[in-house]
């Protein structure tokens, strides 16, 4: 136990990684083997309720969520800094506690402003 | 114990990862067959009941009943999974078709590792929590790593090269994120409170845990009684974040087929339905540290009086069975919730999961952030 906690959390995340490649190995060893795989043109196909497909299937989507994607990045950032907020707060001046209270009604504000501009309305 | 704490590193955490996946799998398993058995008494028929093995069939009684339980229907769908040819469609983009079931599989089995999940007193009366991984980080590593699952959804979505797939993984992405945020939101004010002037500072699962083992006043009232708005939205964000009904957009049945998922089969499909199942069973688990009172049987009912009370004071691993019992009794009612919920709440239109993540859940998180740190700031409970 004398190895810094974080390690077991890095050495986890790496069984984590290795487990399920090793099933999906094991599987595919086992399909290759045992079951191999019996191709067909229906099989093969791209499935569209069984209509024949039209067309590519990477196809355009809406602009409108990379406008979600957007806005989650400038709160996810400004909500990261939030977390030491919360970890400081034990010894935390009344000064700062203001300047954080200003940085939350900033984070208020940037929903607003887009709430105003009507890019939280799914249309 | 002390023999495996002097086994070297990697031995450790290799036993300690076998460990999670021996119990989140068969769990993940059991959650599948529970999940249609409470669908059937739900809708007033029986559910599963049919496959049985022959042998246990001869057993009077029990096997009948085993039967009954649809015990061996769970049996039957892991075999059916392992044993079903494996198509890979010829349209696919292959390794990131293969990839993405590792991926999704992959915060579900990290996330567990920082999850505290029962506690035991050592000699000297001192709480020792049963976890693989006691780091201070806590919560932030849960956020950190859970929000890797997205990647698996877009991956698989992109890489089967397939409309309805396509369509999944982009909803799920959206969603995905937008609830992101209304929780990390909802579980600032319960770490504020946690570090109170006094605390010590930290973002451990385990001290939120400390500070709801009280006996009086709001030290071991539970987080949901002093918080009730932050677990209304951690609760209703961790539906969404798990892609569960009424937040099932990702695979939405009625319009998508399968949505995300449509394409795959066979073995790395139940990848992806283990790591949903292990995904409820982690969330539920922090939803229970943060706002249930982790290990605690009741409010201002802490586990190191019932311990007393029962004498096991001097027997940590009877206490440590006495936690993990009253633990897992939350998740597993958290998990009943998940699926009462799926039969009682009719499913969102995009337009409306939108709507509620982005203007009624992140301005209600928002408000109650500034609400709680003004109150707790004035307040000064732990002083």
């Amino acid at each position: 136990m004398s190895a810094h906690p974080h390690a077991s959390l890095a050495l986890f995340l790496l069984v984590a990684v290795g487990f399920p490649l090793a099933a999906l190995m094991v599987a595919r060893l086992w399909f290759r083997f045992f079951q191999p795989a019996r191709p067909g043109a229906t099989k093969q196909d791209v499935y569209e309720c069984g209509v024949a497909p039209t067309g590519d299937s990477w196809i355009q989507f809406k602009a409108h969520y990379y406008l979600y994607a957007l806005l989650f990045l400038v709160f996810d950032v400004e909500v990261l800094f939030l977390l030491p907020f919360a970890v400081a707060f034990t010894g935390l001046p009344a000064g700062a506690l203001v300047a954080m209270l200003a940085f939350m009604l900033l984070l208020a504000e940037g929903l607003v402003w887009a709430w105003h501009r009507g890019h939280l309305d799914w249309s | 114990m002390e023999f495996f704490f002097q086994l070297p590193l990697w031995i450790q955490a290799t036993a300690k990862g076998l460990a999670v996946i021996l119990v989140i799998f068969p769990l993940a398993g059991m959650c599948s067959l529970a999940e249609r058995k409470v669908s059937a008494w739900m809708q007033g028929r029986p559910g599963p009941n049919r496959a049985v093995v022959p042998w246990v069939a001869w057993i009077p009684f029990l096997g009948k009943f085993l039967q009954r339980l649809g015990l061996f229907h769970l049996m039957a769908d892991g075999a059916k999974f392992l044993f079903k040819e494996e198509p890979v469609p010829g349209h696919v983009n292959k390794f990131y078709f293969i990839i993405a079931p590792a991926v999704a599989l992959l915060p579900a089995l990290t996330t567990v590792v920082v999850v505290p999940f029962g506690a035991w007193f050592d000699s000297a009366g001192a709480l020792v929590p049963l976890v693989l991984a006691n780091v201070d980080i806590g919560i932030i590593g849960v956020f950190a790593v859970s929000s890797l699952g997205v990647y698996a959804l877009i991956l698989a979505g992109w890489a089967s090269n397939s409309k309805y797939p396509f369509l999944g993984g982009v909803r799920a992405s959206a969603q995905l994120i937008s609830y992101e945020l209304s929780m990390t939101l909802a579980v600032l004010p319960v770490f504020l409170l946690v570090n109170a002037p006094g605390g010590k500072g930290t973002l451990s699962l385990v001290d939120v845990v400390a500070m709801q083992s009280g006996t009086s006043g709001w030290h071991g009232a539970w987080g949901m009684m002093i918080m009730p708005l932050s677990a209304l939205i951690f609760l209703i964000a961790l539906f969404a974040e798990t892609n569960r009904q009424p937040f099932d957009m990702p695979e939405s049945e009625a319009d998508l087929v399968g949505g995300f998922h449509t394409e795959y089969g066979a073995f790395k499909w139940s990848l992806f339905f283990v790591a949903e199942y292990a995904h409820m069973i982690v969330g539920s688990a922090v939803f229970a540290l943060l706002f249930l009172g982790g290990w605690n049987p009741l409010p201002w009912v802490p586990l190191a009086s019932v311990a007393g009370w029962l004498g096991l004071t001097g027997l940590p691993f009877a206490v440590a069975l006495l936690s993990l019992v009253i633990f897992l009794g939350k998740i597993i009612a958290l998990l009943f919730l998940f699926m009462w919920v799926r039969w009682t709440v009719p499913r969102f239109r995009y337009d409306q999961v939108m709507k509620l993540g982005w203007q009624t859940l992140l301005p209600l998180s928002i408000g109650n952030l500034i609400f709680y740190a003004l109150a707790i700031a004035w307040l000064q409970p732990r002083v």
